[in-house]
């Protein structure tokens, strides 16, 4: 699906282009070949206005005030729960690709001068999974949060389950809900913002238990894969099936934030949740 | 010694008793209850209002057929996101009258299906797990066939979760793991071994917090000595977790989640 739609610049932020010097790559959009780098920061195809996915850093920078951002937990690292064969070497493979401990980067920053806890999920480290280093670096952040009343915005993007932590995943699903509950009843904010993709285990978990859901234009979101609907019902699924515009539809997500705005829209939700309340 | 699949199969053998007959063998004055109050009544959920030992409490169960027909009615036990609502809802009714709440659990996993998206399969699973988390009454789960993946884990966010013996537990089915890691279905045994879905490498990995046993001619056949097992663990585990305050329930519940996972 193609996404013409203008951006405005946003002239607070003032960070420089992250993209890989000197690759070519074909757009999903449009499938015409791109010089990586005309993609610019917020790497949107200049052609078709299609999102490429971003690194967990790379958002980071366009979300947050300039080296604000410190980072929690970022040795943590995996085991291998349940002596799954070659978990490790696939780990290790991950991590030397994306310069990563783990699928996730968790920590505070400034947006717009407010603090909050962050975290960033991020596809390129085995399709974000969900295991059990993303369920601690979740949990430890929500509950950092608590204890300096917080709120949290976490960008989601996440193939479901880890399958080689298995039932151990599963769990961190329930792991994770339980300490979103416990910030919720501080009274505290929780942002979701979910970008491409978003299926299977964290759409059934945290991606959906914000207090409010942001989602960026044109990203999958879904609890079940398509094929597996597909093959079930033997019958042709609409082109925006499973989108974000989808979802919007269904009434599942709050706004579809563009890209060029994500900074300006949560500084705005931010400022409404920070000023005093009526009493003051 | 039978493998991982075999257990496999007998959990989802079609003649085990479904989630009605533990709930008619174990209680009495049973009361169903329908309905979200809000789409529709998804009969892949049971659930109302019974008592144990002249005790209240409110069960819900994910409930299979045992013939087609039936089947059809309850979807093989594949439960839409009103299920899950209606599942919801009278757990919040079971905390606002202080009685404990008995789920049991037999799923393939949660419906994938045009629908189900449409309805959010995965906001209603996560309401679950988000609320479940706080109810302030006693929760105990019993996976008593299939208990597959988060369809299965929105019931199941318990103080305690317990397991019959042939029954299994898991993140996906064999036949979905063997084809997303081997690209193919015929490798499901092997995959059954691997992923630690028996009640007793779940124990081990104290996902479960017992096994109840079954008798060894299949549990379709005699189910009564596993009737009466269930009963008294339900009336021991009560006894102990009603002592609790609520507050002190709570905080042990986010400890047993809190602690899974491995890392270094
Ligand atoms: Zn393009």
């Amino acid at each position: 699906m193609l996404n013409k739609k203008k951006y405005i610049q946003i002239p607070s932020q003032k960070y420089e282009a992250n993209a890989p010097v000197g690759t070519f790559d074909k757009c999903s959009g449009c499938n015409k070949i791109i010089y990586q780098k005309s993609l610019g920061k917020y790497k949107i195809c200049p052609k078709c206005g299609q999102l490429s996915r971003l690194t967990a850093f790379e958002r980071i920078k366009l979300v947050c005030d300039k080296d604000s951002f410190v980072e929690f937990n970022e040795n943590l690292n995996s085991v291998n729960p349940i002596n799954f064969p070659g978990y490790e070497n696939k780990i290790k493979k991950a991590q030397q690709q994306t310069n990563l401990t783990s699928a996730i980067v968790t920590g505070t920053c400034n947006i717009h001068y407010k603090k909050v806890c962050i975290g960033v999920m991020d596809s390129h480290f085995m399709m974000g999974s969900l295991g059990s280093v993303v369920g601690e670096k979740i949990t430890r952040l929500f509950e950092y949060a608590i204890k300096y009343k917080l709120p949290v915005v976490l960008f989601t993007c996440s193939g479901g389950a880890r399958m080689q932590e298995t039932i151990i995943s599963l769990m961190q699903m329930a792991k994770v809900s339980a300490v979103i509950k416990r910030h919720s009843d501080h009274g505290l904010l929780y942002i979701s913002f979910i970008t491409d993709p978003t299926t299977g285990g964290v759409t059934a978990s945290f991606a959906m238990q914000g207090d409010i859901i942001l989602a960026e234009p044109n990203a999958l979101i879904g609890f079940a894969g398509r094929r597996v609907i597909e093959q079930t019902l033997k019958e042709n699924l609409p082109d925006n099936f499973q989108t974000s515009e989808f979802l919007l539809e269904c009434g599942f997500v709050d706004k579809i934030v563009p890209r060029r705005e994500i900074y300006e829209t949560l500084s705005n939700i931010l400022k409404i949740h920070l000023v005093g309340d009526y009493n003051e | 010694m039978s493998s991982a699949y075999d257990k496999v199969k007998i959990a989802r053998n079609i003649k085990r008793p479904t989630s009605l007959d533990f709930i008619n063998n174990i209680f009495d004055d049973f009361i169903e209850f329908a309905g979200d109050r809000s789409f529709r009544d998804d009969k892949a959920i049971i659930g109302g209002i019974a008592t144990i030992d002249k005790k209240p409490v409110t069960v819900i169960g994910i409930q299979k057929g045992q013939n087609l027909e039936d089947n059809i009615k309850t979807n093989f036990g594949q439960v839409h996101p009103e299920g899950y609502r209606k599942a919801l809802r009278l757990m919040k009714q079971g905390e606002k009258f202080n009685r404990p709440i008995i789920c049991f659990i037999n799923t393939a996993g949660a419906f994938c299906g045009k629908e189900a998206e449409e309805r959010g399969q995965g906001e209603a699973i996560a309401k679950n797990l988000l609320e479940m988390s706080t109810l302030k009454v006693p929760i105990i789960s019993i996976i008593t066939g299939e208990g597959g993946s988060g369809g299965a884990l929105a019931l199941a966010v318990a103080d305690n979760v317990v397991i019959l013996e042939n029954a299994v537990y898991s993140v996906l089915s064999p036949e979905g793991f063997s084809s997303i890691l081997w690209k193919s279905n015929d490798k499901a045994s092997d995959a059954a071994t691997l992923m630690k879905l028996t009640a007793s490498d779940l124990l081990d990995l104290k996902i479960v917090d017992k096994i109840i046993a079954e008798p060894s001619n299949g549990l379709e056949n005699n189910a009564d000595l596993t009737y009466d097992l269930i009963k008294v663990y339900i009336l021991k585990t009560l006894y102990t977790l009603c002592k609790l305050d609520s507050e002190q329930l709570i905080c042990n519940r986010y400890d047993r989640f809190r602690n899974f996972g491995m890392y270094t």
